[in-house]
C-alpha cells in the first residue's frame, strides 16, 4: 500500500533483524551463504529411492529445510509451496523439502497433503545433512526453517533462515529464482 | 546469509478498486486486507471475528478480501473461489463470501448452484462461469499476488500492508488495528 508510512517500514526492518540475531546465537552455527558451493547429500526420499545433489547437476534447486512433518498450521509451509510448485517450475527450479523425519513418515505426510515433490528423510546419522548446511539445531534435535537456492552449478545462489515459528512463504525463493533468471537472459 | 533487499509486505498489495472487493470508505485510515480459502476451517473461524471487527471500527476500517485457495488440501477451495468471483460478476461478491463460509460443509458444485438461487443470481449464468473457469485466472492472480506479497498460509492478514503474523483473535487483531489508527490520528 502506498500510505504505509517509513516509520512502519523501518519498524519492520528491525524486527527482522532483532530475530536473526536471537536466532543465530541461539543455534551457534551459521547457515551456509551466498557464492558457497552446496554441500553433496544423498538422502532417501521413498523406502527404495535416495536422490543425490549431482541428481540435480544442470538445474535450479530449491532445498527447503523444515523441523518437522505434520505441522498443526492449515496451509503450512510445505502445502504453501505445493500450491506454488507451478510457479518454481516456471523458473526452471525443482524443490526438495528436508527434515528429520524418517521415509514412512514423509510418506504418509505426503499423502495426507498430496505433496508433489519429494520430501528427504534427513534420519540416519540424524540431521546429518542439516549440520552441513549451518542449519541444525541441536538443542531441539531438528532443522531451522531453512531456504537454499542452488543454481546449475551447484553454487548456493540465495539462503534465508526464518524464525522457527513464522513459515516463510515462498516469496523470497521466487526473488532468487528470477533473479537468476534475469542474470541467465543477460549472460 | 542474504538478507532480503525489500520489505516483503509492500509488493502487489496496493488496493485497486476496479478490481478488488473491498468494504468500508477509500479513505478509511486503516485498510485490513484478508487472503483467505473458503474451505479453510482456520479462515472460517475468523470469518466472524472479522465482522465484529468490522462493526467496532465502522467507517474507520476499510476491508479487502483477496482468493488464497490451498487447492491441493482443500478440493473444494478453488471452485469456492470461482463461486464467489462468479457471483461479484453479477455484484454479488459478499453475499456469496458470506454465505460460503457459513456453509463451508457445502461447497460442492450443486450445493454452489443451489446458494446461487438463492442469492436470486442468473443461476445459468453462474453455472456456465463455473464450468468454463471464467475466473479462474482472476483467483490465480490474487493467489499469486498473495504469495509475492509474502502470505505464507490461510488466513493471512496485511494491517495498511503490513503482515500481521500474530494471533488473529478479536483482541489481538483489534490492539494491531488500534495501534495503526493511533498512528494515523498522531500524524
Amino acid at each position: 500500500m502506498t500510505d504505509v508510512t517509513s516509520a512502519d517500514q523501518l519498524d519492520r526492518l528491525k524486527a527482522v533483524e532483532t530475530r536473526g540475531e536471537a536466532r543465530l546465537s541461539a543455534n551457534g552455527s551459521s547457515p551456509l551463504s551466498a557464492g558457497v558451493a552446496a554441500p553433496e547429500f544423498s538422502l532417501q526420499d521413498a523406502p527404495d529411492h535416495s536422490l543425490s545433489l549431482k541428481d540435480f547437476s544442470g538445474k535450479r534447486l530449491i532445498l527447503a529445510f523444515y523441523p518437522a512433518d505434520w505441522s498443526p498450521v492449515c496451509g503450512d509451509q510445505m502445502a504453501l509451496y505445493n500450491e506454488v510448485l507451478p510457479e518454481f517450475q516456471r523458473l526452471h527450479a525443482d524443490l526438495l523439502g528436508i527434515s528429520v523425519d524418517g521415509v514412512w513418515c514423509h510418506r504418509a505426510f505426503a499423502k495426507d497433503r498430496k505433496l508433489r515433490f519429494p520430501l528427504l528423510a534427513d534420519f540416519e546419522p540424524k540431521g546429518e545433512v542439516a549440520r552441513t548446511y549451518g542449519v541444525y539445531r541441536k538443542h531441539d534435535g531438528f532443522s531451522e526453517r531453512a531456504l537454499f537456492v542452488i543454481d546449475e552449478r551447484g553454487i548456493i545462489r540465495w539462503s534465508y533462515v526464518s524464525p522457527i515459528t513464522v513459515n516463510p512463504g515462498a516469496d523470497g525463493i521466487l526473488d532468487a529464482l528470477e533473479e537468476l533468471e534475469s542474470k541467465g537472459a543477460a549472460a | 546469509m542474504t538478507k532480503r533487499q525489500t520489505p516483503h509486505s509492500f509488493r502487489g498489495l496496493e488496493v485497486d478498486p476496479r478490481r478488488d472487493h473491498i468494504q468500508g470508505p477509500a479513505n478509511a485510515p486503516v485498510t485490513l486486507m484478508e487472503y483467505g480459502d473458503y474451505q479453510c476451517p482456520f479462515c472460517g473461524a475468523a470469518y466472524p471475528i472479522v465482522k465484529q471487527i468490522q462493526q467496532r471500527f465502522g467507517e474507520n476500517l476499510r476491508f479487502v478480501f483477496r482468493n488464497f485457495p490451498l487447492a491441493q488440501i482443500h478440493p473444494y477451495a478453488e471452485v469456492a473461489a470461482e463461486a464467489a468471483e462468479a457471483a461479484g460478476a453479477q455484484n454479488k461478491f459478499w453475499q456469496m463470501h458470506d454465505y460460503l463460509y457459513e456453509h463451508q460443509d457445502a461447497l460442492a458444485l450443486p450445493q454452489l448452484t443451489a446458494a446461487a438461487a438463492l442469492l436470486r443470481l442468473d443461476v445459468e449464468r453462474f453455472t456456465d462461469d463455473l464450468r468454463q473457469h471464467a475466473y479462474a485466472e482472476r483467483v490465480r492472480e490474487d493467489f499469486l499476488s498473495g504469495v509475492r506479497a509474502g502470505v505464507n498460509g490461510t488466513p493471512t492478514f496485511f494491517i495498511n500492508g503490513v503482515r500481521h503474523d500474530g494471533s488473529w483473535d478479536f483482541g489481538t487483531l483489534s490492539e494491531a488495528i488500534n495501534a495503526q489508527l493511533e498512528k494515523r490520528i498522531a500524524a
